[in-house]
């Protein structure tokens, strides 16, 4: 496991208190896998995500340990992260297309990005070619200004970039968000070919966007108002999920083919509780369809099936019912 | 008769640092949207579907064509008739975070509404009024009056302005990639929400570049690269049978919940993102060339278009701008004349041809 997070906290702080963006997170990826990290927007996807690489100055780490390849990763520590970044640890922001500075060319500033990170530009140019070459890039962008590249080629030369030192962690933050479904296919296959091609070891792929992970990830987090929900497979969230919230999700998600005539699609009701002050329990439990007393207390995050884990009373007792077999499971952990 | 008419409407941009050259966002585009109908507007990034979007909003002048609503040509209208298409015809944008105004209460939309449209209402016809527009789009008026932007939801702030529409008797709505910035939980409530207001008998143009969510709401399609139209109909003629490679190449790319895109074959990949590549992946494709040769740029035409105006200039009446404010910008500053004209006919749209009943496909050259 070359990424492990083991209740991870990070809060922001704000004038009426802290808000509990990642509470108390667990969860690990193995190496070349790609993991997705879908969820609501403010769930706290993208602070866990922007968490791990660069706690910004109202960001707070309160709690929890992130461990890459073996050794502590200093996330709270601004100073000592430094060597980290860009090395073993790396993102493609939210807005990679807007990420490039405007008034260098690609060249020029990767050059610069580099120097800051104690790396000669000319020791890693030929593979920076090759590889701008490898995602269809033409050969002279290192000779041009950002806005001369279109919003795809600024996405793909971003994400270059960002994998140049073959970091063992990479981010991609609501990369395909912003694309159309041809660009969106292209970037979403550069995250498979980086991976199979080693320049990255694991690789966490945040979005709102489940269909774009059914498509790219190996394994699929989903998360709600800062807590983990459920974690298995891409084809088991996709097929079989457990929790009612992916469920609802799924619920949600037009596909080419339907219409409203044919399969209405139904939303979920009520918004996501304020973390400023979360409620007791499960966070899910006002808009959950199926929800029972025993919801006012949390749900633990446990393994009911063999890697396929759920934070839901409702799934346990089911899976209980079923078969003693894979509930004692869950409890043991 | 249909509602709204969109005869051959083309646009031409000035670009290049001094305005010298031209570009072309749309190419000939004609269709029609009648009561009741949702007409999604398929297109990439840049392919004209929101340029189309304003000049129906009148934002944008056409530089060529003509939209009628009712029979009638709006695009000559003066501003004291442009109040009135306004009662008929409103836009929702794609970020509804930015259609308010955050120093204000969410509902200041709707006082504005009042004091253009209805000045006269008693506050009790008012309130009833509002009453129903926010039943219409399912918010409780509790939950949403009196409340800063920020305290609503997307969602919500989108369904608001959707009720703001709704107290005008409008006829259509220019949807223009209202649901991309929502989250699926949310957005599924509006999509529903314009089916409901469509049966009613509202006629939607619904821009998005979300194939499956074009699919979901609409009855007939319009699918538009570089400003142009490549194919459409009936949407389930056009997403059942597509023709154009263009329109086949999105679909293979959308990505699909329960289907990998490699059963779907190989990325095709179009207009000037994709360059010939290393990989398999990133080959060059069939239609490549022809995107490369990106047909919505010209040099400029014969005639420079400032020349064209000072000329135009010296011989018209000289009045100052401010006195001509309600002449069309056009013959104010007379550039749309005939270089432009000259710039459109010189490119002409491909020819639509009738493949099935109901289904239009953009004959290859």
């Amino acid at each position: 496991m070359s990424v492990k997070i083991d209740n991870l906290q990070i809060y922001y702080t704000t004038l009426r208190g802290e808000v509990k963006a990642v509470d108390g997170v667990t969860f690990s990826i193995g190496d070349g896998e790609i993991m997705g990290l879908a969820g609501e927007s403010g769930c706290g996807k993208s602070t866990l995500g922007n968490g791990l690489i660069y706690l910004e100055g109202r960001m707070r780490h309160a709690g929890g340990h992130v461990t890459l390849d073996g050794k502590e990763l200093p996330i709270g520590d601004a100073k000592a992260m430094e060597q980290h970044r860009l090395r073993s640890v790396s993102i493609i922001p939210q807005y990679a297309m807007s990420a490039l500075n405007p008034t260098r060319k690609i060249g020029r500033m990767t050059a610069d990005l580099l120097k800051s990170r104690g790396v000669d530009y000319k020791s890693v140019l030929e593979e920076f070619r090759r590889r701008v070459a490898l995602v269809g890039l033409p050969a002279d962008v290192l000779e041009r200004y950002p806005f001369e590249l279109s919003g795809g080629m600024r996405q793909r030369a971003t994400m270059v970039i960002s994998t140049l030192l073959n970091p063992s962690l990479l981010i991609g933050d609501e990369v395909t968000s912003a694309l159309d479904v041809s660009t969106q296919r292209a970037v979403g296959e550069m995250f498979m070919e980086f991976r199979d091609r080693g320049y990255v070891k694991s690789t966490i792929v945040i979005t709102h966007d489940l269909s774009i992970l059914a498509q790219i990830a190996d394994t699929i987090l989903i998360m709600y108002a800062g807590k983990l929900a459920e974690k298995a497979d891409a084809q088991t969230i996709v097929n079989n999920p457990l929790h009612p919230y992916t469920q609802q999700l799924l619920a949600s998600l037009p596909e080419v083919g339907l219409r409203y005539d044919e399969a209405p699609l139904v939303g979920i009701p009520g918004r996501p509780p304020s973390l400023l002050d979360p409620p007791k329990g499960c966070r899910f439990r006002d808009r959950c369809p199926v929800a029972f007393e025993q919801c006012t207390a949390e749900p633990p995050f446990v393994e009911l099936h063999p890697g396929h884990q759920v934070a839901c009373w409702k799934a346990i007792q089911d899976a209980q019912s079923f078969n003693e077999e894979p509930a004692a499971q869950g409890a043991g952990r | 008769m249909s509602m709204l008419e969109i005869d051959k409407v083309s646009k031409v941009y000035k670009t290049g640092t001094f305005g010298g050259d031209v570009m072309l966002a749309l190419r000939g585009v004609s269709f029609d949207i009648g009561q009741g109908e949702v007409v999604s507007l398929i297109g990439q990034s840049g392919s004209g579907k929101s340029t189309l979007g304003k000049i129906l909003l009148r934002l944008l002048e056409p530089s060529g064509g003509v939209v009628r609503f009712d029979g009638r040509d709006i695009t000559s209208w003066s501003k004291h008739q442009r109040r009135d298409y306004y009662r008929y015809v409103q836009g929702v944008f794609q970020d509804p975070f930015s259609s308010y105004n955050p120093l204000y209460k969410a509902d200041r939309v709707f006082e504005m509404v009042r004091g253009v449209y209805y000045p006269s209402s008693s506050r009790a016809e008012w309130e009833a009024k509002l009453e129903d527009a926010l039943e219409s789009v399912s918010l409780n008026p509790a939950d949403v009056l009196n409340k800063f932007p920020h305290q609503l939801s997307g969602g919500q702030q989108q369904r608001l302005l959707i009720a703001r529409a709704l107290l005008l008797e409008v006829k259509l709505l220019i949807a223009d990639e209202i649901i991309s910035m929502l989250d699926a939980s949310t957005r599924v409530d509006v999509l529903n929400l314009l089916v409901d207001l469509k049966k009613k008998g509202l006629g939607v143009l619904f821009i998005t570049h979300d194939l499956s969510l074009g699919n979901y709401i609409s009855d007939r399609t319009v699918i538009l690269r570089y400003g142009a139209t490549v194919e459409m109909g009936e949407t389930h003629k056009v997403f059942g049978n597509p023709q154009h490679p263009y329109t086949k190449s999105l679909l293979t790319a959308v990505p699909q919940l329960h289907k990998k895109w490699e059963s779907n074959g190989a990325l095709v990949t179009t207009g000037p993102l994709a360059r010939s590549g290393a990989t398999a992946q990133f080959e060059a494709d069939p239609i490549l060339a022809e995107a490369d040769a990106d047909p919505r740029r010209y040099s400029r035409s014969a005639i420079h278009p400032r020349q064209q105006a000072r000329a135009e200039a010296s011989d018209g009446p000289k009045l100052s701008l401010m006195d001509r404010r309600d002449v069309p910008w056009h013959q104010r500053f007379g550039v749309r004349g005939p270089d432009y004209a000259a710039v459109i006919a010189a490119n002409p749209p491909p020819v639509m041809v009738e493949c099935e009943p109901g289904h239009f496909v953009a004959q290859s050259a």
